[in-house]
Order: structure tokens, then sequence, then C-alpha cells
């Protein structure tokens, strides 16, 4: 059982039988009034998103949802293909399933798919991956003008902020649950 | 640099100080008298939704309004104070459960006085600052210009949501409409005040005479975000006492814990002048001076930091 103050990015719940994710998330109290959770939720079946207010002392389920750890093999188009690790057998996922996964999907990365009534409906990924830098700015030693973060694009095609001493081809940790930058992967 | 996060921050926060240099240089100018009331205190102000965290048996102040008041009530009629206060439970791109406020006090005037004295200090910081007569914030520019707009609440309840805010008391929906329709729209072309709450979030806010339904209570709001809440305070202790019971009741219906009614202050309270009181974000205010999102652009550390 949850209650609201559970609620996060990427918290699965259920709600009248079916698993939602929750995509958007913000803490709201208004002067001297109760804290409210405004939420956007993704029906995990037929990908709709509702919005979604729950207040102090809301409870409700996590969703249950069959967890197979599986590996990622590679993409065809719109098509991810897994391999489950115990059975070998290999699986299908649609873009629009996997979702922001598909941010972090290198080869034979380790994830867990979500399977609802024998059902592939989501990605679980781990909290950090770590992701080569394909594209970024050069970085001027001592132009401390530019002490702040630059863009640059991972070998996923993901694009996120990066601090600016972080060259191309430099390997860096990612947090999987905010897309943030972590550190350096010292090669 | 292992911790670049923190070290990316320095310009902002050498921003931060000369604020707050700036906002004791504005209260100094104006004869307030700087004050610092202690952070654990054995009794926080009874409201339903503000949760402190205990600390030993007393408490990490939710706000140093008691102690300044008592200061009121002891002959010292112009005071600030600016001090790190605590809430537990509240995070979020506007929260962080330890955050820094500035509350300032005087004798004589009333939440009118203080909606213009608020106008005279930001535009000042905003002098001091460079940024001219606006500020730039979420992709709106706030025009400074006095007057800012005065809508009470009843007014913004009706013009935003449809809905007069009684009614909204009654279905149980107040918090709801106001985060959803009307603060959004708030302080969007020009800052917003606020004002004249309905009797049921009085807080310690005294009744308006003519119009016993509402509390003289504001709230300043600039880009939609929520920056300060003033009274013309309360000064009759039995009925303050009544509005403590009340909270208390509804934390108990709620099922929250419950903390001593603070009788000294309600002890001295029939000695305090009328008076109006203030508390003011000072990391929001960082946050829209600086034209940042999210609150923890503007602190060094936020608690998942440590």
């Amino acid at each position: 059982m949850y209650t609201a103050s559970d609620l996060k990015k990427g918290l699965k719940i259920m709600i009248n039988n079916e698993p939602y994710l929750v995509t958007y998330f913000e803490f709201t109290k208004p002067g001297k009034g109760q804290a409210l959770y405004r939420t956007k939720l993704k029906n995990m079946l037929t990908g709709l998103t509702i919005d979604r207010t729950f207040r102090e002392g809301d409870s409700f389920e996590p969703a249950s949802l069959e967890e197979r750890e599986m590996q990622y093999l590679y993409k065809e188009g719109d098509h991810y293909y897994f391999m489950d690790n115990e059975t070998y057998e290999q699986i299908v996922i649609e873009e629009e399933t996997v979702g922001e996964a598909r941010y972090y999907l290198i080869e034979n990365l380790n994830v867990k798919v979500l399977m609802f009534r024998e059902k592939p409906i989501g990605v679980d990924l781990p909290n950090f991956v770590n992701l080569k830098v394909i594209k970024t700015e050069a970085w001027v030693k001592g132009d401390t003008a530019k002490s702040d973060y630059k863009p640059a694009t991972v070998e996923t095609g993901y694009e996120l902020r990066v601090p600016p001493f972080i060259e191309e081809g430099e390997v860096i940790t990612v947090d999987t649950r905010t897309g943030e930058y972590v550190t350096r992967v010292k090669g | 640099m292992k911790n670049w996060a923190l070290a990316r921050k320095k310009g902002v926060l050498w921003q931060r100080a000369k604020i707050i240099q700036s906002i004791r240089g504005f209260f100094t100018s104006r004869g307030y008298l700087e004050v610092e009331t202690p952070h654990r205190i054995p009794a926080p102000v009874p409201e339903s939704h503000i949760d402190p965290f205990s600390s030993e048996g007393w408490f990490l102040h939710p706000s140093p309004e008691l102690c300044m008041k008592r200061m009121l009530s002891a002959g010292y009629e112009k005071i600030f104070q600016i001090c790190h206060c605590w809430r537990k439970g509240e995070r979020g791109s506007h929260h962080t459960p330890e955050f820094t406020l500035l509350e300032w006090y005087r004798v004589g005037g009333d939440y009118f006085d203080l909606m213009v004295e608020c106008e005279e200090l930001i535009q000042t910081l905003v002098g001091e600052l460079g940024l001219g007569d606006s500020l730039q914030y979420r992709g709106h520019q706030i025009l400074l210009e006095s007057p800012w707009e005065r809508i009470t609440v009843e007014e913004a309840f009706i013009r935003y949501a449809r809905i007069s805010a009684k009614e909204a008391i009654q279905k149980d929906r107040f918090d709801e409409v106001m985060v959803r329709e009307i603060e959004p729209r708030l302080g969007i072309e020009r800052p917003t005040f606020l004002y004249d709450y309905p009797s049921e979030r009085r807080s310690l806010a005294r009744l308006k005479k003519e119009e016993p339904s509402v509390a003289e209570r504001f709230e300043l709001y600039l880009g939609g975000l929520e920056m300060a809440n003033g009274f013309s305070e309360l000064t009759d202790p039995e009925e303050q006492r009544r509005v403590f019971q009340s909270e208390i009741l509804i934390r108990q219906s709620l099922g929250k814990p419950v903390y001593p009614i603070p009788e000294k202050f309600l002890d001295e309270l029939k000695e305090m002048p009328p008076s109006a009181g203030i508390a003011l974000g000072v990391d929001r205010l960082v946050m829209v001076l600086l034209n940042e999102k999210r609150i923890d652009e503007v602190v060094a550390f936020t608690p998942e930091d440590l």
C-alpha cells in the first residue's frame, strides 16, 4: 500500500484494476492549505495519460506486475528485441511501450520487462547506466564564464546536460530516474 | 571536480548573498531591528497543515512568528528576522523541508501597509541587482511598477474558477481549485496580492470589522509562485485560543499529532498593540529574481545532497 507522500516519477500504481505509470509529479501546497500531489498518470495498457491530484492521506495499491529479467539485444525500426535470461526466449516490444527507457538501452543491458496478463507493458531499468558521449562542444579550459552545463548527445541519441569538462568519446553515468548526469566514468 | 553540481552554483550563491544583504539594508535603513529568536521551541503554532520536526520533545520552528510577536508585546515596534525554518514532508520544485524565511513585523498599520512595503522591498532589490523595472520569470515579463494587482480571494475564485470561495470550502475543494485554477494565473503580468481570505483560513489574522466572514490576510504571487503571507495580527488572546483549538481538532480528525498550546504567547498577546506581520520565502524570492525554475538551484545543498 502506498500513500500520497510515496508518489514520484516512475512509480507504478493500480487504479480500477489497471496499471498506471506516474510520468509527471509535482508537490504543491497553497498557503496554509493542505499538501496536494499533482500527477500525470499513463495507463500502461492503453497508453492514455490522465491528470490526477492526490491528497495527503490518500492511499492506493502498487501495480502488481510480473517482472522478468531480460537482456536488451537490438532494435529494428520501432521494434525493440529482448531475450529472457532464463528461457532464452526472444520478445519484441514496441517503441511506444518502451517509452523513455529507450534513452538508456544499450546492447546487452540487463533490464526487467514488466508483464501484465502475459503481455509486456513496460521496461524497468537499473538506476544508473553508463553511456558514451558522441557529441558535445569542446571545452575551453579556463573559460570561467562557461561554468554551467552544456548540451551533449549520448550513444542512444538521448540529449542531456553535462559539465563543461566532459569531452566527446568519454563515458558518463546517467541516473535513469531523473535523466540527469551523475558522474564521469574514468577510462 | 567531484561535486560539479555544487561548484557550478557559485554564481547563483554570490547573487543570493547579495540579495540577502540588500534585504538587511532595506529594513535597517527603515529603522527595523534585526532580531534572532530560538529555532528550537517547546510549542509551535497549531496549524492543521503544517507539520514540525520534533527535537528531544521540543520542535524545530516552522516559523519564528511566536517569539517575534512576543517581542511586539514587550515593546519592540519594528523587527525583522532572516532564519531557517523546517516543515516536515514538504519537498518539490518549490519546497524543501528546511528553508529560509524573512519575517517582519510592525506596530501600527495593517495588511494594506505591508503590501506597499512588499512593493518597495522587491523594487529596491531588483534595482540593486541592476535588473531595471521588470523581471523575467519562466517566460513571463513581470512589470514591477506600483501599484501591483490587488484581488480578493472571492474575486479570484469567481474570475478564474467560476465558483465562490465559500462554496469551494463547503465542498472541500478550496485548496485544489487554488492550486489548479487560480495560482497559475496570479502575478503573471504584474505581481498580485491575493487578499481577504475566508475566515476558515484566517490562521493568526484578525477578521475584517465590516465583513467578519473574511480575515485581513494576503498572499503575494510572482509568476504564479506564492512568495509571502501577511496579516493584520489578531491581538485578542481568547479568540486566538479558539482558533488554535479548532486547528487542533482538525489535526486530530486527520490523525495527525497534536502539540501543546503556546501558553506564554497567548498570555502576552493581550499586551500586543495593533500590528501587522509577514513571512516571505527567501529561496523563492531568489528563484524569481534570478529566473531559476527549481529551488534546488538557489540553495547550496538539498536534503538529497547530504
